[in-house]
Order: structure tokens, then C-alpha cells, then sequence
């Protein structure tokens, strides 16, 4: 027991430290370089106008609080789709549910935009919730079909290839001045995001995040098994409800501010598990939040620098790094259930 | 009298509407166990789940300690009510504490931290199955035997009033059937649990059980004490087996006998001719044993396997009548086979059909063990 906390505790302590000096080197690093000095100066100083300044405060922090928070959001999100399906490589994106909210949110932007109307961060999250309810409910009516959990994500990326090619075809017949910024946010980025998005998110986010939380217990309880899970006292009806809300609107949210981003679902709480060695929600959760955001500061470096000083989608650095973990679990699965 | 503890009042089961059971009216009481029994497919799980919520009744109502089950609440019904089902469960990266603790989930609170006195009940239920050793393991790893005992542990850790399993000794070897079924009649006496459960093993399901239940053709064909359903008839009947028989005593299943002209005579008697009788069943041969009396522990063996048994009342010395027929009977026979070595007053007779057998030349092995 006692070397259970410990191995918790370092666990999160790693977590941590790898957050803050993800934070630190996401200020730092970028196109216009800053020394270390400067980067203080600024952070402490008063607003001064100056050009650094502005990319500090205006660029960089709203851009590094966007990576936490979603990376955070997708991660937890796909842990809860884990758990509601019993399925190891469940995940938002895999399950096509990002694509189901990036097409409502580009149908609704391309909507407003040709109409002049400018949409706000609320109504963007209202209607990537709509698309990814959609996407849920086909991956539901699926499950009850189809039993086997690869056929599941067969299914899952199918739906998610659908919305994609539904997209693509609305991008490419709305009005020019709007292509480039849509086609930017279709791929995924956490690019132009400013502090007003970021506090929006922060709320939805935050708030999801508690109800889940205080959700752990029952989750617990479900990875036992539905019929467990019953006789322990769950309501299950109630709680596949509010298992598929909350994961669809963390889902939801990081589609409407950054795009669908891929694997990170996946991922994440596989990684997270390997090095807590439980699944315990209650450690899972913040767990899983903390390891997102990590691992998106770092794609998210890696996608502003790695070709400075153009932007790589997301997308592109997260496939990088989480497809093979992805692949590994499905591998050690296979043999798991083999043995 | 105490009050039932759980009661199915005409109660119908089913899925999708369609009913496959139809008024089961159960009774049960604390301390005591009610066995299903049936054959496959015949709806004992159907009733089961039922019983545990996981399946709507389509008609009656399940009461539990005297209220209606459909309207108590989840955590209500989870205090009381414990259960052990076929549902393979594998969860992942849950050690066997971990899975035994989860029988805690009614009484922690919110967010489900496990109290001193939690994990003081979760070791406790561990010890119970004998699980202490398991308990670091993960419970993905361990055998079939290991996963029943710890899910055992886990039901009662749940400190249930009544648990409900769905063929708990399925996949375990004998020693592990025992164990468990031991342990279960442990808890029935000492905390006055209730048990259903459905069983396959009938052997076992005569000797745990209160009241064993029935269930065959689309209702609960018969209900009551294992004395009065376990005959070797009715459990033919009940599940349809035209071929060997049951011994309802010993509570043993036999094969067919070999049909035909007895070719081999067998003289037994106290246990010492069953394993001729199971030999000469398995290689195929028609045999006729005797003189056996009724009371001897080769009789109901004797009458499973043998085409033709010559019998004498308990206690009676071998008639002369008895002794005439077996005699003829040995006459026709190619081989006799004498399993005993020493005769007693009561079968002096079996001791001039076997000089008779010497001295014809017929006599194979003496005394085979």
C-alpha cells in the first residue's frame, strides 16, 4: 500500500515538474527569440507596448494555456470513452467524434461568416457539442450492433472519414477569405487563440472536469462491468448519460478552439496508466488532465519550432507520437487476451 | 416463522417481451440456500438476472426483505443484495484487493476512499476465501478457481443479506468446488445469509440445498426439499436424458447398461463388485450380477449396469428360489467372474454358486479388486 502512494506521488510529482518546464520552454522557444532575462523582465515589468510584449502575452501565454487545458480536456475525454466502452483504444478522434464536431462547427462558422456575423466562443462549443452528439450517437447505435471492440473503431474512423470528406467539400466551396483561416482550424492548431477563447474554455473545461471527477467513484465501479456495477449501487442508466455528456462536451470544446487533434485520447491515458499502474479514476483524472496537457505543450513546441516559422498542424506531431503507443496497445492487448 | 426473506410473486421473465418463464413464485428465507437446476438454456439465468435487476420482470414483482424491489433505490438493494455472475469480467490494471474492495462502493462515501475499517472488511473476505496471498496479484492473471474465490470475497465483502451466483462452480476443479460451496454454508449459518444459486452439479446441488428449484419446460416444474426431487425419474425427466441413469442415493450418474444374453455372471457383494460392473460396461459386455440383497452397496450399481440382476430381500438369508435362478443364469454365462473371497452367513449360497463355478471350469480371477 504504502509503496502504491509513493509511486502515486512521484508519479505526479514527474507530471508536474515536466508541465512547468514545458511552460517555461513553450515562452521561450518560437520564431522571435527571447532570452530568459527578457522573458522575466516581461512577465514581472508592466505592459510596455513593446513587440515582445505583445507576442509574450499575447501570442504565447494564451497559446500555452490553450495547449493545457484542451491537451487536458482530450485526454480525460478519451479516458472516459475508455472506460464507457470497455476498449482500450477508444478515444475522441478514433471514434470520429471530433469529426462529427468539426463538421457542425465549419458548417455553422461558413454559415455565419457569409452572412458577416461573427461567431462566438460559446455558440462554437454548442455546435461542436451538437456534431459530437451526432457522432456518438451512430458510435452507440454501432455498439449495440457490433460487439467486437476493433470493429468498433473500424466503425468510429469510418464516421470520422465521412464527416472529414464532408468538410472538405463545405471548405471548398466557401468564400475565399475565409478558406485559409478554416482550413488552418479543420487540421488542428492551437494558433490564434486569444485570452478571451482561453478563459471561455477554462470555465467549460474546468467545470466538466470537476462533475467528472466527482464522477470517479461510479467510474470506478463501471470497469468492473456493467452488471457489477449495478448490484454496487450504480444507477446505470443515469451514468452512461453523464458518461457520454461529459466526454462529449470535453470533446466538443477542444474541437471548436483547436480543431480535431488525433491519438491524444488514446495516448495519453495509456501512458498515464503505464506509469501510475492503476486505472483508479479517482488518481486517472487529474492524472490523465496533467499527462495531456504535457504531452500537447510538447507536440505544440515541437509543431511552432520544428519549422519556424511556419506552423505545423497538431495533428501532424501528435500522430507522430501517439500513433505508435496506439499501436502498442493493441499489440499487448492481443496478446493479453490471447494468453 | 420467520418472515421470507426474498418472494417472486408470479413472477414472468423473458427477454424483448417475449416471456420464457412464466409464474415463478419463489420463497426463500434467511439462512437458508434454494438451488436452480435444469438444463441448459432452460432460463435459470434468465431468472437470475431477473432477480438482480439486470432484467425487467414482465410480470409480478421481486420482493426483498419485504418491499418491492423495483422500488428501492440502487444503494439500497446494493446493501442488501450481493452478486457473482458468468459475466466474464476482466478489469484493467485491478489488483485482487482492488476488485475485492469494490464491494465497499455502498458504504464509502462520494468519492469512494476506502475507511480503516473498509479495508479492514476487505481483508477479512479475503481471508474468508483463503485470498490473502492473491491480493497484490492482478486479477486479469490468475486462474479461473483464483477469480471465483476472490469474486466470492468480493460479494461478501459487500455484507449482503442475501447473494445471488450464477453457477459459481462452473470452471472449478473439485477441490475449488468444495471450498466454495463450503464457504457459502459457512456464511448461510454464521450470518444468516440468504444464497440463490443455480448449479449444474447435481451431486452438490442435492446436498447444499434448502429447496432446489426446477426449471423446464417454460416454468418451475417442480419446487420443494432436495428429498423430494431428487429421484432418479424425475431427473431423467427433468433433463431429458433417455440414455444411463442417476443414481438419486449417491447422487452418481451411470452410463447405459450393455443390453443382451448375460455372457459373464458376476458374484458380488459390500462394494467389492462395482469396479467389475464398470469394467465389463466399458468393454461392452452383457453381464448378470448376484446374488445381491437390496441393502448391498453393489445393488443400485448393479442395476444401472447390468442386464440382469438377481436380487434377495435386505437382511434375508439367499432363497433357495434366488439361488435356482442364479444358477441357470451362470449356466448360460461363457465366464464368472467371483469378487469375493469370505461368505457369511447370509449369502452361504454365493459360496456354493461359486464352488459350482469352479468346478465348471468357468472361474476367472478370484477375487477381482
Amino acid at each position: 500500500m504504502r509503496r502504491d502512494y509513493a509511486r502515486y506521488g512521484g508519479a505526479f510529482a514527474l507530471l508536474v515538474v515536466l508541465l512547468a518546464v514545458l511552460v517555461v520552454w513553450n515562452v521561450n522557444a518560437g520564431s522571435v527569440h527571447l532570452s530568459l532575462g527578457e522573458v522575466v523582465r516581461i512577465l514581472t515589468g508592466p505592459a510596455d507596448g513593446s513587440t515582445e510584449y505583445g507576442i509574450i502575452w499575447g501570442i504565447r501565454l494564451p497559446r500555452i494555456c490553450a495547449a493545457v487545458i484542451l491537451g487536458g480536456a482530450l485526454s480525460v475525454s478519451g479516458f472516459l470513452l475508455q472506460t464507457f466502452f470497455a476498449n482500450p483504444i477508444a478515444g475522441p478522434f478514433v471514434l470520429g467524434i471530433s469529426s462529427g464536431a468539426k463538421l457542425v462547427v465549419s458548417l455553422v462558422m461558413i454559415f455565419l461568416l457569409s452572412r458577416g456575423l461573427v461567431s462566438s466562443s460559446m455558440l462554437l462549443i454548442a455546435a461542436a457539442f451538437v456534431g459530437a452528439m451526432l457522432s456518438m450517437g451512430f458510435i452507440l447505435l454501432i455498439s449495440r450492433r457490433v460487439r467486437k471492440m476493433s470493429m468498433l473503431v473500424v466503425c468510429g474512423v469510418m464516421i470520422g472519414y465521412i464527416c472529414s470528406a464532408v468538410t472538405d467539400f463545405v471548405v471548398t466551396f466557401a468564400e475565399d477569405s475565409n478558406i485559409v483561416n478554416l482550413h488552418n482550424w479543420s487540421m488542428g492548431s492551437f494558433s490564434g487563440i486569444y485570452w478571451d477563447s482561453v478563459a471561455v474554455m477554462a470555465a467549460v473545461v474546468g467545470v466538466t472536469l470537476l462533475l467528472t471527477f466527482l464522477l470517479s467513484k461510479p467510474i470506478g465501479a463501471y470497469q468492473m462491468g456493467e452488471v457489477y456495477a449495478q448490484n454496487m449501487g450504480v444507477n446505470i442508466r443515469a451514468f452512461r448519460a453523464a458518461l457520454i455528456l461529459l466526454s462529449s462536451v470535453l470533446s466538443a470544446c477542444v474541437t471548436a478552439f483547436a480543431g480535431p487533434i488525433s491519438f491524444v485520447g488514446i495516448a495519453v491515458p495509456h501512458l498515464v496508466k503505464s506509469l501510475f499502474r492503476t486505472a483508479k479514476p479517482i488518481l486517472m483524472i487529474p492524472a490523465c488532465f496533467l499527462g495531456g496537457a504535457v504531452f500537447c505543450l510538447f507536440c505544440d513546441l515541437i509543431a511552432r519550432t520544428a519549422f519556424a516559422p511556419t506552423d505545423m498542424s497538431i495533428s501532424s506531431v501528435t500522430a507522430i507520437f501517439g500513433a505508435p503507443v496506439v499501436i502498442y496497445t493493441m499489440i499487448s492487448q492481443r496478446a493479453k487476451t490471447m494468453a | 416463522m420467520r418472515e421470507h426473506y426474498l418472494y417472486t410473486d408470479h413472477m414472468a421473465v423473458g427477454y424483448g417481451g417475449r416471456p420464457l418463464i412464466e409464474d415463478i413464485c419463489l420463497r426463500l428465507r434467511r439462512g437458508e440456500i434454494m438451488t436452480l437446476i435444469g438444463p441448459n438454456g432452460s432460463g435459470k439465468s434468465t431468472i437470475l438476472k431477473t432477480i438482480i435487476r439486470q432484467l425487467g420482470a414482465l410480470r409480478g414483482t421481486v420482493y426483498l426483505d419485504g418491499r418491492p424491489m423495483d422500488r428501492m433505490a440502487a444503494l439500497e438493494v446494493a446493501k442488501r443484495l450481493s452478486v457473482l455472475m458468468t459475466e466474464r469480467t476482466r478489469p484493467e490494471l485491478m489488483t485482487c484487493w482492488d476488485v475485492v474492495s469494490t464491494g465497499r462502493y455502498p458504504y464509502t462515501g462520494r468519492l469512494g476512499i476506502l475507511t480503516a475499517e473498509d479495508r479492514e472488511k476487505v481483508r477479512e473476505s479475503l481471508e474468508l476465501v483463503q485470498g490473502m496471498d492473491l491480493a497484490d496479484r492482478d486479477f486479469t492473471a490468475i486462474s479461473d478457481g483464483q477469480r471465483q474465490r476472490v469474486l466470492l470475497a468480493r460479494a461478501i465483502c459487500q455484507e449482503p443479506e442475501i447473494i445471488v451466483l450464477d453457477e459459481p462452480t462452473s470452471f472449478l476443479d473439485i477441490r475449488y468446488k468444495l471450498e466454495l460451496l463450503g464457504i457459502l454454508k459457512d456464511m448461510v449459518r454464521q450470518r444468516q445469509l440468504a444464497v440463490v444459486m443455480s448449479l449444474h452439479e447435481l451431486d452438490l446441488a442435492q446436498k447444499i440445498s434448502d429447496y432446489v428449484v426446477c426449471v423446464h419446460n417454460n416454468t418451475i416444474e417442480r419446487y420443494g426439499p432436495p428429498e423430494e426431487i431428487f429421484t432418479s425419474a424425475y431427473i431423467m425427466e427433468l433433463y431429458g436424458a433417455a440414455r444411463g441413469s442417476y443414481n438419486a442415493d449417491f447422487g452418481c450418474l451411470e452410463l447405459e447398461p450393455v443390453r443382451g444374453a448375460p455372457e459373464v455372471f458376476v458374484i458380488g457383494g459390500g462394494g467389492n463388485g462395482i469396479p467389475v460392473y464398470r469394467r465389463l460396461q466399458r468393454q461392452g459386455i452383457p453381464f448378470a450380477a448376484g446374488v445381491l440383497h437390496e441393502n448391498d452397496l453393489d445393488h443400485p450399481v448393479a442395476e444401472a449396469l447390468a442386464a440382469e440382476v438377481i436380487s434377495e430381500r435386505s437382511f434375508e438369508p439367499i432363497s433357495d428360489a434366488a439361488f435356482a435362478k442364479a444358477a441357470e443364469r451362470m449356466a448360460a454365462c461363457k465366464q464368472v467372474i467371483c469378487c469375493l473371497e469370505t461368505f457369511g452367513p447370509m449369502n452361504e449360497k454365493n459360496r456354493r454358486l461359486f464352488e459350482l463355478a469352479r468346478q465348471s471350469g468357468k472361474l476367472a480371477g478370484h477375487a477381482v479388486k
